[in-house]
Protein backbone atom coordinates (compact mmCIF):
# COMPACT_ATOMS: atom_id res chain seq x y z
CA UNK A 1 0.00 0.00 0.00
CA UNK A 2 2.73 2.44 0.97
CA UNK A 3 4.19 2.08 -2.51
CA UNK A 4 1.18 2.50 -4.77
CA UNK A 5 -1.00 4.92 -2.82
CA UNK A 6 -0.19 7.64 -5.36
CA UNK A 7 -1.57 5.55 -8.20
CA UNK A 8 -4.91 5.38 -6.41
CA UNK A 9 -4.76 9.13 -5.81
CA UNK A 10 -4.03 9.67 -9.52
CA UNK A 11 -7.00 7.56 -10.60
CA UNK A 12 -9.31 9.27 -8.11
CA UNK A 13 -8.19 12.73 -9.23
CA UNK A 14 -8.57 11.99 -12.96
CA UNK A 15 -11.92 10.29 -12.39
CA UNK A 16 -13.12 13.20 -10.24
CA UNK A 17 -11.95 15.81 -12.74
CA UNK A 18 -13.57 13.98 -15.66
CA UNK A 19 -16.93 13.63 -13.93
CA UNK A 20 -16.91 17.03 -12.29
CA UNK A 21 -15.54 18.58 -15.47
CA UNK A 22 -18.61 17.51 -17.39
CA UNK A 23 -21.22 17.99 -14.67
CA UNK A 24 -20.21 20.96 -12.55
CA UNK A 25 -21.33 24.45 -13.37
CA UNK A 26 -19.03 26.60 -15.47
CA UNK A 27 -19.17 30.33 -16.16
CA UNK A 28 -21.23 31.11 -19.26
CA UNK A 29 -19.08 33.03 -21.73
CA UNK A 30 -19.66 34.11 -25.29
CA UNK A 31 -18.07 31.92 -28.03
CA UNK A 32 -16.57 29.52 -25.47
CA UNK A 33 -19.93 28.41 -24.05
CA UNK A 34 -19.71 24.82 -22.84
CA UNK A 35 -16.42 24.12 -24.65
CA UNK A 36 -14.67 25.78 -21.72
CA UNK A 37 -14.84 22.34 -20.10
CA UNK A 38 -12.07 21.27 -22.44
CA UNK A 39 -9.73 23.32 -20.24
CA UNK A 40 -9.71 20.37 -17.84
CA UNK A 41 -8.39 18.05 -20.54
CA UNK A 42 -6.41 20.13 -23.02
CA UNK A 43 -4.15 22.07 -20.66
CA UNK A 44 -3.17 19.14 -18.37
CA UNK A 45 -1.92 17.20 -21.42
CA UNK A 46 0.72 19.88 -22.04
CA UNK A 47 1.66 19.97 -18.37
CA UNK A 48 2.26 16.21 -18.48
CA UNK A 49 4.37 16.61 -21.62
CA UNK A 50 6.58 19.30 -20.07
CA UNK A 51 7.01 17.26 -16.88
CA UNK A 52 7.95 14.12 -18.83
CA UNK A 53 10.39 15.93 -21.09
CA UNK A 54 11.99 17.48 -18.00
CA UNK A 55 12.36 14.02 -16.48
CA UNK A 56 13.96 12.90 -19.72
CA UNK A 57 16.51 15.73 -19.67
CA UNK A 58 17.26 15.00 -16.02
CA UNK A 59 18.10 11.39 -16.87
CA UNK A 60 20.07 12.41 -19.95
CA UNK A 61 22.27 14.57 -17.75
CA UNK A 62 22.61 11.70 -15.31
CA UNK A 63 23.52 9.36 -18.17
CA UNK A 64 26.33 11.63 -19.34
CA UNK A 65 27.61 11.87 -15.78
CA UNK A 66 27.57 8.14 -15.02
CA UNK A 67 27.26 6.21 -18.33
CA UNK A 68 24.69 3.86 -16.84
CA UNK A 69 22.47 2.31 -19.54
CA UNK A 70 19.55 2.36 -17.13
CA UNK A 71 19.32 6.16 -17.27
CA UNK A 72 19.20 6.10 -21.04
CA UNK A 73 16.20 3.78 -20.95
CA UNK A 74 14.47 6.13 -18.54
CA UNK A 75 15.21 9.12 -20.77
CA UNK A 76 13.87 7.53 -23.95
CA UNK A 77 10.76 6.10 -22.29
CA UNK A 78 9.80 9.45 -20.80
CA UNK A 79 10.20 11.05 -24.23
CA UNK A 80 7.96 8.34 -25.72
CA UNK A 81 5.21 8.93 -23.19
CA UNK A 82 5.68 12.71 -23.42
CA UNK A 83 5.17 12.49 -27.19
CA UNK A 84 1.95 10.56 -26.64
CA UNK A 85 0.63 13.31 -24.36
CA UNK A 86 1.78 16.07 -26.71
CA UNK A 87 -0.23 14.48 -29.52
CA UNK A 88 -3.23 14.21 -27.19
CA UNK A 89 -2.76 17.89 -26.37
CA UNK A 90 -2.65 18.76 -30.06
CA UNK A 91 -5.80 16.73 -30.78
CA UNK A 92 -7.81 18.10 -27.85
CA UNK A 93 -6.69 21.58 -28.84
CA UNK A 94 -7.72 21.02 -32.46
CA UNK A 95 -11.18 19.85 -31.40
CA UNK A 96 -11.52 22.88 -29.15
CA UNK A 97 -10.37 25.14 -31.98
CA UNK A 98 -12.99 23.59 -34.31
CA UNK A 99 -15.78 24.86 -32.07
CA UNK A 100 -14.36 28.21 -31.01
CA UNK A 101 -12.09 29.42 -33.82
CA UNK A 102 -13.97 27.71 -36.62
CA UNK A 103 -11.48 25.12 -37.86
CA UNK A 104 -9.26 22.36 -36.57
CA UNK A 105 -6.01 23.94 -37.61
CA UNK A 106 -5.70 27.67 -38.19
CA UNK A 107 -1.91 28.09 -38.08
CA UNK A 108 -2.20 29.93 -34.83
CA UNK A 109 1.26 30.82 -33.48
CA UNK A 110 1.06 28.50 -30.51
CA UNK A 111 -0.33 25.62 -32.56
CA UNK A 112 2.53 25.94 -35.02
CA UNK A 113 5.22 26.20 -32.37
CA UNK A 114 3.81 23.25 -30.46
CA UNK A 115 3.93 21.21 -33.67
CA UNK A 116 7.57 22.23 -34.22
CA UNK A 117 8.40 21.30 -30.62
CA UNK A 118 6.93 17.87 -31.27
CA UNK A 119 9.03 17.59 -34.43
CA UNK A 120 12.08 18.25 -32.26
CA UNK A 121 11.36 15.12 -30.26
CA UNK A 122 10.53 13.07 -33.32
CA UNK A 123 13.99 14.09 -34.52
CA UNK A 124 15.33 12.70 -31.25
CA UNK A 125 13.63 9.36 -31.94
CA UNK A 126 14.93 9.38 -35.53
CA UNK A 127 18.43 10.05 -34.28
CA UNK A 128 18.20 7.06 -31.97
CA UNK A 129 17.01 4.83 -34.78
CA UNK A 130 19.92 5.91 -36.96
CA UNK A 131 22.56 4.55 -34.56
CA UNK A 132 22.99 0.84 -33.93
CA UNK A 133 25.60 0.73 -31.25
CA UNK A 134 23.93 1.00 -27.84
CA UNK A 135 26.52 2.99 -25.91
CA UNK A 136 27.06 5.41 -28.74
CA UNK A 137 23.34 5.83 -29.30
CA UNK A 138 22.76 6.57 -25.64
CA UNK A 139 25.50 9.18 -25.52
CA UNK A 140 24.63 11.03 -28.73
CA UNK A 141 20.91 10.95 -27.99
CA UNK A 142 21.55 12.34 -24.51
CA UNK A 143 23.57 15.20 -25.95
CA UNK A 144 20.86 16.02 -28.47
CA UNK A 145 18.15 15.79 -25.83
CA UNK A 146 19.92 18.32 -23.61
CA UNK A 147 20.59 20.59 -26.58
CA UNK A 148 16.94 20.44 -27.69
CA UNK A 149 15.30 21.04 -24.32
CA UNK A 150 16.03 24.79 -24.00
CA UNK A 151 14.76 25.20 -27.58
CA UNK A 152 11.54 23.43 -26.65
CA UNK A 153 11.12 25.83 -23.73
CA UNK A 154 11.70 28.82 -26.03
CA UNK A 155 9.24 27.42 -28.58
CA UNK A 156 6.44 26.78 -26.13
CA UNK A 157 6.80 29.54 -23.57
CA UNK A 158 8.69 32.47 -25.10
CA UNK A 159 7.86 32.78 -28.79
CA UNK A 160 4.05 32.41 -28.64
CA UNK A 161 3.88 35.34 -26.23
CA UNK A 162 5.45 37.61 -28.83
CA UNK A 163 3.23 36.68 -31.76
CA UNK A 164 -0.41 37.36 -32.44
CA UNK A 165 -2.19 34.33 -31.17
CA UNK A 166 -5.73 33.25 -30.51
CA UNK A 167 -4.60 31.44 -27.39
CA UNK A 168 -5.37 33.13 -24.11
CA UNK A 169 -2.32 34.58 -22.39
CA UNK A 170 -0.47 35.14 -25.68
CA UNK A 171 0.02 38.06 -28.02
CA UNK A 172 -1.46 40.53 -25.57
CA UNK A 173 -4.55 38.44 -24.86
CA UNK A 174 -5.45 38.22 -21.20
CA UNK A 175 -4.72 34.86 -19.59
CA UNK A 176 -7.49 32.52 -18.68
CA UNK A 177 -7.40 33.34 -15.00
CA UNK A 178 -7.99 37.02 -15.77
CA UNK A 179 -11.59 36.53 -16.68
CA UNK A 180 -13.03 33.12 -16.46
CA UNK A 181 -11.06 30.75 -14.31
CA UNK A 182 -13.18 31.45 -11.27
CA UNK A 183 -12.81 29.51 -8.06
CA UNK A 184 -15.32 26.87 -9.12
CA UNK A 185 -13.21 25.98 -12.13
CA UNK A 186 -10.01 25.96 -10.10
CA UNK A 187 -11.57 23.24 -7.94
CA UNK A 188 -11.55 20.96 -10.97
CA UNK A 189 -8.61 22.31 -12.95
CA UNK A 190 -5.87 21.85 -10.35
CA UNK A 191 -6.84 18.28 -9.40
CA UNK A 192 -7.03 17.48 -13.13
CA UNK A 193 -3.48 18.74 -13.68
CA UNK A 194 -2.06 16.86 -10.70
CA UNK A 195 -3.97 13.71 -11.59
CA UNK A 196 -2.89 13.65 -15.24
CA UNK A 197 0.74 14.34 -14.36
CA UNK A 198 0.67 11.35 -12.01
CA UNK A 199 -0.98 9.18 -14.68
CA UNK A 200 1.67 10.22 -17.20
CA UNK A 201 4.42 9.38 -14.74
CA UNK A 202 2.78 6.03 -14.05
CA UNK A 203 2.66 5.13 -17.75
CA UNK A 204 6.32 6.09 -18.00
CA UNK A 205 7.33 3.84 -15.08
CA UNK A 206 5.34 0.98 -16.60
CA UNK A 207 7.07 1.36 -19.97
CA UNK A 208 10.42 1.62 -18.27
CA UNK A 209 9.85 -1.56 -16.28
CA UNK A 210 8.61 -3.38 -19.37
CA UNK A 211 11.80 -2.36 -21.12
CA UNK A 212 13.90 -3.79 -18.30
CA UNK A 213 12.08 -7.13 -18.50
CA UNK A 214 12.57 -7.22 -22.27
CA UNK A 215 16.28 -6.57 -21.92
CA UNK A 216 16.66 -9.32 -19.35
CA UNK A 217 15.27 -12.02 -21.60
CA UNK B 1 49.66 22.61 -42.19
CA UNK B 2 48.69 19.67 -40.02
CA UNK B 3 52.32 18.97 -39.32
CA UNK B 4 52.76 22.52 -38.19
CA UNK B 5 49.69 22.11 -36.02
CA UNK B 6 51.24 19.05 -34.43
CA UNK B 7 54.36 20.92 -33.53
CA UNK B 8 52.46 23.82 -32.15
CA UNK B 9 49.91 21.81 -30.26
CA UNK B 10 51.75 18.74 -29.03
CA UNK B 11 51.61 20.20 -25.59
CA UNK B 12 47.99 20.31 -24.62
CA UNK B 13 49.05 22.45 -21.73
CA UNK B 14 49.49 25.25 -24.23
CA UNK B 15 47.24 28.21 -23.44
CA UNK B 16 43.70 27.78 -24.76
CA UNK B 17 43.81 31.01 -26.67
CA UNK B 18 46.74 29.77 -28.78
CA UNK B 19 45.05 26.45 -29.46
CA UNK B 20 41.97 28.29 -30.64
CA UNK B 21 44.05 30.57 -32.83
CA UNK B 22 45.82 27.70 -34.59
CA UNK B 23 42.62 25.73 -35.05
CA UNK B 24 40.91 28.70 -36.67
CA UNK B 25 43.94 29.18 -38.89
CA UNK B 26 43.74 25.54 -39.95
CA UNK B 27 40.06 25.83 -40.83
CA UNK B 28 40.65 28.96 -42.86
CA UNK B 29 43.51 27.44 -44.79
CA UNK B 30 41.49 24.34 -45.62
CA UNK B 31 38.58 26.47 -46.80
CA UNK B 32 40.84 28.69 -48.84
CA UNK B 33 42.33 25.67 -50.58
CA UNK B 34 39.03 24.10 -51.59
CA UNK B 35 36.80 27.20 -51.59
CA UNK B 36 33.95 24.76 -51.05
CA UNK B 37 31.68 27.03 -49.02
CA UNK B 38 32.43 30.11 -51.05
CA UNK B 39 31.64 28.47 -54.36
CA UNK B 40 28.62 26.75 -52.82
CA UNK B 41 27.03 29.98 -51.70
CA UNK B 42 27.70 31.66 -55.01
CA UNK B 43 26.04 28.78 -56.79
CA UNK B 44 23.05 28.87 -54.44
CA UNK B 45 22.53 32.59 -54.68
CA UNK B 46 23.02 32.78 -58.40
CA UNK B 47 20.72 29.87 -59.21
CA UNK B 48 18.01 30.95 -56.75
CA UNK B 49 18.10 34.50 -58.00
CA UNK B 50 17.81 33.36 -61.61
CA UNK B 51 14.95 31.01 -60.85
CA UNK B 52 13.15 33.79 -58.99
CA UNK B 53 13.92 36.33 -61.66
CA UNK B 54 12.39 34.08 -64.29
CA UNK B 55 9.30 33.26 -62.24
CA UNK B 56 8.57 36.48 -60.32
CA UNK B 57 10.03 39.16 -62.66
CA UNK B 58 9.80 41.68 -59.82
CA UNK B 59 9.20 40.85 -56.15
CA UNK B 60 7.46 42.54 -53.26
CA UNK B 61 9.53 43.45 -50.18
CA UNK B 62 7.87 40.75 -48.07
CA UNK B 63 8.82 38.08 -50.61
CA UNK B 64 12.29 39.61 -50.86
CA UNK B 65 12.71 39.08 -47.14
CA UNK B 66 11.45 35.49 -47.07
CA UNK B 67 13.52 34.52 -50.10
CA UNK B 68 16.66 36.02 -48.65
CA UNK B 69 16.36 34.00 -45.45
CA UNK B 70 15.55 30.80 -47.32
CA UNK B 71 18.71 31.22 -49.39
CA UNK B 72 20.69 31.94 -46.24
CA UNK B 73 19.21 28.92 -44.46
CA UNK B 74 20.19 26.44 -47.13
CA UNK B 75 23.60 27.85 -47.82
CA UNK B 76 24.28 27.98 -44.06
CA UNK B 77 23.30 24.36 -43.59
CA UNK B 78 25.69 23.38 -46.37
CA UNK B 79 28.54 25.59 -45.30
CA UNK B 80 28.42 24.89 -41.58
CA UNK B 81 27.55 21.19 -41.65
CA UNK B 82 30.79 20.72 -43.54
CA UNK B 83 32.76 21.65 -40.44
CA UNK B 84 32.36 18.23 -38.85
CA UNK B 85 30.77 16.08 -41.54
CA UNK B 86 33.46 16.49 -44.16
CA UNK B 87 36.40 15.75 -41.95
CA UNK B 88 37.58 12.19 -42.20
CA UNK B 89 37.41 10.04 -39.08
CA UNK B 90 41.15 9.74 -38.96
CA UNK B 91 41.80 13.44 -39.14
CA UNK B 92 39.16 14.13 -36.50
CA UNK B 93 40.85 11.68 -34.19
CA UNK B 94 44.19 13.29 -34.89
CA UNK B 95 42.98 16.79 -34.06
CA UNK B 96 41.16 15.53 -30.98
CA UNK B 97 44.35 14.13 -29.55
CA UNK B 98 46.12 17.43 -30.10
CA UNK B 99 43.65 20.03 -28.93
CA UNK B 100 41.24 20.23 -26.04
CA UNK B 101 37.55 19.80 -26.93
CA UNK B 102 36.76 23.22 -25.50
CA UNK B 103 39.28 24.91 -27.76
CA UNK B 104 38.07 22.92 -30.74
CA UNK B 105 34.44 23.90 -30.23
CA UNK B 106 35.25 27.56 -29.65
CA UNK B 107 37.42 27.57 -32.77
CA UNK B 108 34.72 25.93 -34.87
CA UNK B 109 32.02 28.33 -33.67
CA UNK B 110 34.22 31.38 -34.23
CA UNK B 111 35.35 30.21 -37.65
CA UNK B 112 31.81 29.35 -38.72
CA UNK B 113 30.54 32.72 -37.55
CA UNK B 114 33.23 34.39 -39.59
CA UNK B 115 32.42 32.22 -42.58
CA UNK B 116 28.70 32.93 -42.28
CA UNK B 117 29.32 36.67 -42.08
CA UNK B 118 31.38 36.47 -45.26
CA UNK B 119 28.74 34.38 -47.01
CA UNK B 120 25.99 36.74 -45.91
CA UNK B 121 27.84 39.69 -47.39
CA UNK B 122 28.38 37.90 -50.70
CA UNK B 123 24.79 36.71 -50.84
CA UNK B 124 23.41 40.12 -49.92
CA UNK B 125 25.50 41.96 -52.49
CA UNK B 126 24.53 39.64 -55.31
CA UNK B 127 20.91 39.41 -54.20
CA UNK B 128 20.44 43.17 -54.01
CA UNK B 129 22.18 43.67 -57.35
CA UNK B 130 19.33 41.79 -58.98
CA UNK B 131 16.34 42.52 -56.77
CA UNK B 132 17.30 45.83 -55.20
CA UNK B 133 17.64 46.61 -51.52
CA UNK B 134 14.24 47.60 -50.09
CA UNK B 135 14.88 47.80 -46.27
CA UNK B 136 14.04 51.24 -44.96
CA UNK B 137 16.01 50.85 -41.74
CA UNK B 138 19.30 49.65 -43.19
CA UNK B 139 21.18 49.58 -39.87
CA UNK B 140 18.62 47.30 -38.25
CA UNK B 141 18.64 45.01 -41.28
CA UNK B 142 22.41 44.60 -40.99
CA UNK B 143 22.00 43.84 -37.28
CA UNK B 144 19.53 41.10 -38.20
CA UNK B 145 21.91 39.59 -40.76
CA UNK B 146 24.76 39.61 -38.24
CA UNK B 147 22.56 37.98 -35.62
CA UNK B 148 21.44 35.51 -38.26
CA UNK B 149 25.01 34.53 -39.12
CA UNK B 150 25.84 33.99 -35.46
CA UNK B 151 22.70 31.94 -34.83
CA UNK B 152 23.19 29.73 -37.86
CA UNK B 153 26.79 29.04 -36.94
CA UNK B 154 26.17 28.27 -33.25
CA UNK B 155 23.25 25.93 -33.81
CA UNK B 156 24.47 24.18 -36.95
CA UNK B 157 27.98 23.63 -35.56
CA UNK B 158 26.68 21.59 -32.63
CA UNK B 159 24.13 19.71 -34.73
CA UNK B 160 26.78 18.84 -37.31
CA UNK B 161 28.98 17.48 -34.52
CA UNK B 162 26.06 15.29 -33.39
CA UNK B 163 25.19 14.20 -36.94
CA UNK B 164 28.79 13.35 -37.80
CA UNK B 165 29.04 11.13 -34.71
CA UNK B 166 25.82 9.38 -35.62
CA UNK B 167 27.25 8.18 -38.92
CA UNK B 168 24.98 8.97 -41.85
CA UNK B 169 25.43 12.67 -42.30
CA UNK B 170 23.39 14.79 -44.67
CA UNK B 171 19.88 13.52 -44.07
CA UNK B 172 20.24 13.41 -40.31
CA UNK B 173 21.68 16.92 -40.32
CA UNK B 174 18.48 18.27 -41.90
CA UNK B 175 16.15 16.29 -39.63
CA UNK B 176 17.98 17.33 -36.48
CA UNK B 177 18.59 20.96 -37.28
CA UNK B 178 15.38 22.18 -38.90
CA UNK B 179 13.19 22.01 -35.80
CA UNK B 180 15.99 23.75 -33.89
CA UNK B 181 16.50 26.52 -36.41
CA UNK B 182 12.85 27.29 -37.20
CA UNK B 183 12.21 29.32 -34.00
CA UNK B 184 15.39 31.30 -34.63
CA UNK B 185 14.44 31.82 -38.25
CA UNK B 186 11.00 33.10 -37.25
CA UNK B 187 12.62 35.65 -34.94
CA UNK B 188 15.05 36.69 -37.67
CA UNK B 189 12.36 37.09 -40.30
CA UNK B 190 10.30 39.17 -37.87
CA UNK B 191 13.28 41.36 -37.04
CA UNK B 192 14.24 41.96 -40.66
CA UNK B 193 10.58 42.55 -41.54
CA UNK B 194 10.59 45.33 -38.95
CA UNK B 195 13.70 46.74 -40.59
CA UNK B 196 12.07 46.42 -44.00
CA UNK B 197 9.06 48.43 -42.88
CA UNK B 198 11.23 50.96 -41.11
CA UNK B 199 9.48 50.49 -37.78
CA UNK B 200 10.73 52.29 -34.72
CA UNK B 201 13.75 50.44 -33.33
CA UNK B 202 12.24 50.06 -29.88
CA UNK B 203 9.67 47.72 -31.47
CA UNK B 204 12.41 45.22 -32.31
CA UNK B 205 14.18 45.08 -28.96
CA UNK B 206 12.23 41.96 -27.94
CA UNK B 207 13.43 40.01 -30.97
CA UNK B 208 17.04 41.13 -30.57
CA UNK B 209 17.00 40.20 -26.88
CA UNK B 210 15.49 36.80 -27.60
CA UNK B 211 17.97 36.06 -30.37
CA UNK B 212 20.86 36.94 -28.07
CA UNK B 213 19.47 34.71 -25.32
CA UNK B 214 19.01 31.80 -27.75
CA UNK B 215 22.55 32.23 -29.03
CA UNK B 216 24.13 32.41 -25.61
CA UNK B 217 22.15 29.34 -24.58
CA UNK B 218 23.24 27.44 -27.67
CA UNK B 219 26.90 28.38 -27.19
CA UNK B 220 26.97 27.50 -23.49
CA UNK B 221 25.16 24.20 -24.01
CA UNK B 222 27.41 23.17 -26.90
CA UNK B 223 30.57 24.05 -24.99
CA UNK B 224 29.40 22.01 -22.03
CA UNK B 225 28.20 19.05 -24.10
CA UNK B 226 30.91 18.74 -26.75
CA UNK B 227 33.51 17.14 -24.45
CA UNK B 228 31.07 14.24 -23.98
CA UNK B 229 30.64 13.88 -27.69
CA UNK B 230 34.11 14.16 -29.12
CA UNK B 231 35.54 10.90 -27.83
CA UNK B 232 34.05 7.63 -29.00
Amino acid sequence: MYKYWWKIVACVLVFYSSVAGFLMEVPVLPILNETIRNLYFHVPMWFVMVVLFSISVFYSVKYLATNKQDYDTRAVESVNVGLLFSILGLVTGAIWARFTWGQFWSFDAKQTFAAIAILLYFAYITLRNAIDEEQKRAKIAAVYNIFAFPMMVVLLFVLPRMQDSLHPGNGGNPGFNAYDLDSRMRMVFYPACIGWVMIGYWIYTLRYRLNIIKNHN
Amino acid sequence: MLKKLTIKLTLRSMPLIHQIKYLIKKEMLLEWRSKYALNGILLYVVSTVFVCLLSFISIKPITWNALFWIIMLFSAINAVSKSFLQESKARQLYVYTLASPFALMVAKILYNTFLMLLLTIIALVFYSLVFGFPPQDKGLFFVSTILGSISFSTIFTMVSAIASKAGNGGMLMAILSFPLIIPVLILLIKLSKNALDGLDRSASLDEIGNLLVVNILAIVVSLVLFPYLYRD
